[in-house]
C-alpha cells in the first residue's frame, strides 16, 4: 500500500512516523531538537487589538476608545497597555517571554470569518487558495509529531501529515454567543423563537442542574491542561493547535472581552503549569483572523476589521517588547476608514517561528509552507535583536 | 428499494429472533454459576442486537435514494408501534420493521396491518400472545387464562377507527375474540410466532354488528379487510399521514384527497403517490418540525463529513429525546411541534447542533451548503446568521438549528 491509499484508508490517527514523506532540509546546524514545543492558539471570531493591547500613546486612542477602556489597564511601555485580565500574560512580559505583535493582519482584506481563518489556517493569500494547513506542511519536519485539542482536527494541521486529536469527552454547553445567534434568527418564528426563550430561561434556573459538562469557563484551561501533559509525554508530540472561539463581540465588548481574556489568559497559565519544565523549550503564538472597526457601534461592540494583535510568549522566547510598525488611529491612518493598518503579514511572524524555533529554511518557508511569499521575509520574534 | 446495509447479513429473521427471545428467557431460570455467565452474555446479545438492528435502520435511510420510502416506513412503524419498554420487544423490533412493515408499504393497508398485528412483535408487545379463548382447548387445559383484549383496543382505537368514532366495548372483546390464537408457543424444543387452534375462542363473533363465522386464522383477515373499508378508519389514518407529512393541522382539501385515493381497498400505493404529489407541490412551505431522529438522518445526510457511526446518532436521538423503538406508549411518538418542544427538548437540539458541528472532519462552506438545502426558502435571518458566524463549527450549528433545518 502506498502512502496516499494508506491515507486514504483513513487510518491519519497513526503517528507521523510510520509515514515517510518528503522532508525539508534543515537550516544548517539548526537540527530540530525533539525538546522544542510549538502551541498555536487560534482565537476564532476577531478578537479586538486595540482592546486587548491598547495604544494608550496614540494621540487619537483617548477619543475613540477611552470612555470604553477597562479603568485598570497594564502598562507595558509608554505606549501600549495590556487589558486587566491578561494578568498572566503581564506576568510573562515582565518574565520577558513576551513578543507582542501589533498592527499584524493576514494577507486577507475583506471581513468574512470563514474566508479569514482559511487563510490564518491555510497560510495563503487568498481564501481556498490552498486546502492544506501551513502547519501541517511545516510538520514534515523530521520526527516531529502534532495534535489537536479538538474533536475535529482544525485546517491548519490538516494535511499530508497524520495528526492526532483530542477533546474532553464530556461536553460543553453552547455559548451564550451562539445563543444570542440564534436568538437573532428565530426573531420572527412564532415556534421556535418562544421555545428557546423558555429552555434559556429554565436552563439558567435549576431546572437541569447535575448535567455531565465541563463548565464552559473550564474548557479551555482543560483543554490547555492537555496540551501541556500531550507535550511534556516521553515520544508525544511536541506541537499543539487549540482554539477559543467567542471573539465576535459585535455587542457589548466590553464585558464580554473582559470574560473572553480572562479565559484566555487563565488557559495560558495552565498551559506553562503543565508544561513544567518544558515551558523553557516552548513557544505558543496566539492569533486570531482579522481585528474590530476602531470605532465603537451602535451597539456598544466593535464590528469585523483588519488588523490587530498577535502573542509570541514561551520560555524559548527572548522577549519582553512590542514589535509594531504603528499605522496610527488617525483619521487618514486608517484602514478604509475604519479599522487599523496592517503594517506586519502574520505569515513573517509565523515564518520567524517555524525557522528560529523549529529550524525550517527560508526556502522551505517561501516555498512549501508559505508558497509565494518570499517578499514577505521572516521576522524575528523570539528574540530582541 | 435498494437493500445493501453493509451489516444486512449479520441480522436475524424474525424466526430466529423468536427462538433466541425464548432462550434468553428459559436461560434466566437457570441460577447456576454457568447459567448466570450465560445470562450475561445472553444480555449482552440482546443489547447488541438492537444497535446492529438500529445501524441497519439507519444506513437504510442514509442510503436511500428516494428518502420518501423510509419516511414512510418511519410512519407506519410508529402507527403499528411497539416498544422495547416491554421485556424482550428489542430482539423483534428489527425484523418486524424488515419483515412485516417493509413489503407492504405500498400495498393494500389491510396486508400491512394483518403483516402487524400478528407479528410477535405487536403480539407479545400488546400481550395477545397471553390472550386464550375463554372456551378454547388450551383455557381447558389452563383454567386461569382467558382474554386479553389490549391488541383488540389498540387496533381499533390506535390503528384503524381512532378513538370515539362509534365502537363499543363489546366490540372489543369480540375482536379480543377474534384475535386469540395468534401467539408464541413452543413445539418439540422450537419456538415459532403464527396461529395456535387451540387457544381461538371457537364460534361465530359480531363486531360493529357484523357477524363473522368462525373460520381460525382467516378470522383475522375478514374483519381487518373490513376495518380498513372503513369510513372512520379512512379519515383516521389519512387525517394521521397528512398531519404526519403535510402540518400539524393539516389542510382539509389535502385529507380529502387522501381519503379519495385510499378508497375502498385501502389502496397505499394511490394515497403515497396522492402524498408525494403534495410534498412536492413547489408551493408549499415546509411547517413540520423534524423529531429527533429525522433531524440526525437529514444531518448526516447533508453533511457526510459528520462521520457518526450509528451508536453516536442515536446517542443523540436519545438526548434529544426519542428513543427508537421505544415509545412512551402504544401510541408511538407524538407527531406535532408543540409536543417535541418543551424547554429542555429545544435545549436539546441547541446542545445536539452545537456537539456535531464541532465534529465535523474537513471544510464545509455552510453558506453554500444552506444555499443547496434551503434554496429560495433561505430566509433573510438564517442567512444573515449563518454568514456572521464566527467559525465553521458555529455556522454549522446555526445551520442545524435554522428554522429551515428544523422543519421538513
Amino acid at each position: 500500500m502506498d502512502r496516499r491509499t494508506f491515507l486514504r484508508h483513513g487510518l491519519a490517527l497513526l503517528a507521523a512516523g510510520a509515514v515517510s514523506g518528503p522532508r525539508f532540509a534543515l537550516a544548517a546546524g539548526m537540527r530540530t531538537a525533539p525538546e522544542r514545543r510549538f502551541v498555536f492558539v487560534i482565537l476564532r471570531g476577531a478578537l479586538d487589538g486595540l482592546a486587548a493591547v491598547a495604544p494608550i500613546g496614540d494621540p487619537a486612542y483617548a477619543a475613540l476608545r477611552g470612555k470604553h477602556d477597562e479603568a485598570e489597564l497594564r502598562p507595558l511601555d509608554d505606549f501600549f497597555a495590556l487589558h486587566p485580565k491578561l494578568e498572566f500574560v503581564h506576568g510573562v512580559w515582565q518574565a520577558r517571554e513576551l513578543t507582542i505583535v501589533h498592527a499584524v493582519a493576514t494577507g486577507y482584506r475583506d471581513r468574512s470569518h470563514f474566508d479569514a481563518q482559511q487563510v490564518l489556517e491555510s497560510g495563503g493569500e487568498r481564501a481556498f487558495e490552498l486546502r492544506t494547513g501551513w502547519l501541517n506542511r511545516a510538520l514534515q519536519l523530521d520526527g516531529v509529531r502534532a495534535m489537536a485539542l479538538s474533536t475535529a482536527v482544525p485546517l491548519t494541521l490538516r494535511g499530508d501529515v497524520p495528526v492526532d486529536s483530542w477533546a474532553p469527552s464530556t461536553l460543553t454547553d453552547p455559548d451564550p454567543d451562539l445563543l444570542e445567534r440564534i436568538g437573532r434568527m428565530y426573531q420572527e418564528d412564532p415556534q421556535l423563537g418562544p421555545a428557546l426563550v423558555r429552555a434559556r430561561a429554565l436552563h439558567n434556573g435549576a431546572g437541569m442542574a447535575d448535567r455531565e459538562t465541563v463548565a464552559p469557563q473550564q474548557y479551555f484551561l482543560e483543554l490547555a491542561k492537555a496540551a501541556g501533559a500531550f507535550l511534556t509525554a516521553p515520544a508525544g508530540p511536541r506541537i499543539a493547535v487549540m482554539e477559543l472561539s467567542g471573539w465576535d463581540t459585535h455587542t457589548q465588548q466590553v464585558a464580554r472581552l473582559a470574560k473572553q481574556l480572562e479565559l484566555l489568559d487563565r488557559g495560558l497559565a495552565g498551559l506553562r503549569d503543565a508544561l513544567g519544565e518544558a515551558w523553557r523549550q516552548t513557544v505558543v503564538l496566539v492569533a486570531t483572523e482579522f481585528g474590530r472597526t476602531v470605532r465603537f457601534n451602535g451597539s456598544h461592540g466593535t464590528d469585523h476589521g483588519t488588523a490587530t494583535v498577535a502573542f509570541v510568549l514561551g520560555g524559548a522566547v527572548s522577549g519582553g517588547r512590542v514589535l509594531t510598525d504603528w499605522p496610527g488611529l488617525g483619521d487618514s491612518q486608517l484602514w478604509q476608514g475604519r479599522d487599523l493598518r496592517p503594517t506586519i503579514d502574520l505569515r513573517a511572524v509565523q515564518k520567524g517561528i517555524l525557522r528560529d524555533h523549529l529550524g525550517l529554511t527560508n526556502a522551505a518557508l517561501d516555498r512549501e509552507i508559505f508558497p509565494g511569499s518570499s517578499r514577505i521575509p521572516a521576522v524575528t520574534v523570539l528574540s530582541r535583536s | 428499494m435498494q437493500d445493501s446495509p453493509s451489516i444486512a447479513k449479520q441480522l436475524m429473521t424474525t424466526a430466529e429472533a423468536v427462538q433466541r427471545r425464548a432462550e434468553m428467557i428459559a436461560g434466566s431460570r437457570v441460577k447456576t454459576a454457568a447459567g448466570l455467565a450465560a445470562q450475561a452474555q445472553r444480555r449482552e446479545a440482546y443489547r447488541n442486537v438492537i444497535a446492529l438492528e438500529l445501524q441497519y435502520r439507519l444506513e437504510r435511510a442514509l442510503a436511500a435514494a428516494d428518502p420518501f420510502d423510509e419516511a414512510l416506513l418511519r410512519f407506519w412503524s410508529n402507527h403499528f408501534a411497539v416498544s422495547t419498554d416491554k421485556a424482550l420487544i428489542g430482539w423483534l423490533a428489527g425484523p418486524y420493521e424488515r419483515e412485516a412493515l417493509r413489503p407492504h408499504l405500498a400495498g393494500r393497508f389491510e396486508s400491512l396491518a394483518w403483516a402487524a398485528v400478528t407479528h410477535p412483535a405487536m403480539l407479545l408487545y400488546l400481550d395477545n400472545a397471553q390472550s386464550v379463548g375463554p372456551r378454547s382447548k388450551a383455557a381447558q387445559a389452563h383454567p386461569r387464562s382467558g382474554l386479553n383484549e389490549n391488541l383488540a383496543r389498540e387496533l381499533l382505537e390506535l390503528h384503524t377507527l381512532g378513538v370515539r368514532s362509534g365502537y363499543t366495548q363489546a366490540d372489543v372483546v369480540e375482536l379480543a375474540k377474534v384475535l386469540t390464537g395468534w401467539r408464541l408457543f413452543e413445539r418439540e424444543g422450537r419456538w415459532y410466532a403464527g396461529f395456535d387452534a387451540t387457544a381461538h375462542e371457537p364460534g361465530p363473533k359480531t363486531i360493529l354488528g357484523k357477524t363473522y363465522a368462525e373460520s381460525g386464522a382467516q378470522e383475522l383477515e375478514a374483519v381487518l379487510a373490513d376495518l380498513a373499508r372503513h369510513p372512520a378508519a379512512r379519515r383516521f389514518i389519512c387525517s394521521k399521514l397528512a398531519r404526519h407529512f403535510l402540518a400539524d393541522d393539516p389542510p382539509q382539501p389535502a385529507v380529502d384527497r387522501l381519503v379519495a385515493a385510499w378508497g375502498d381497498a385501502g389502496d397505499l400505493a394511490a394515497v403515497n403517490a396522492v402524498l408525494r404529489h403534495l410534498l412536492e407541490d413547489p408551493e408549499r412551505i415546509p411547517v413540520k418540525l423534524r423529531t429527533p431522529e429525522e433531524l440526525v438522518i437529514a444531518a448526516l445526510r447533508a453533511v457526510p463529513q459528520l462521520r457518526m457511526d450509528a451508536r453516536a446518532a442515536y446517542r443523540a436521538i436519545r438526548q434529544m429525546g426519542q428513543i427508537v423503538w421505544k415509545p412512551p406508549s402504544p401510541a408511538g411518538w407524538p407527531d406535532t411541534a408543540a409536543e417535541w418542544l418543551g424547554p429542555d427538548a429545544m435545549w436539546k437540539r441547541v446542545e445536539w447542533a452545537n456537539q456535531w458541528s464541532m465534529r465535523v472532519h474537513g471544510e464545509i462552506d455552510v453558506r453554500a451548503l444552506a444555499k443547496t438545502l434551503f434554496g429560495a426558502r433561505l430566509s433573510e435571518h438564517t442567512e444573515q446568521q449563518i454568514h456572521g458566524a464566527e467559525s465553521q463549527a458555529q455556522a454549522l450549528a446555526l445551520l442545524f438549528v435554522s428554522p429551515e433545518f428544523q422543519r421538513r
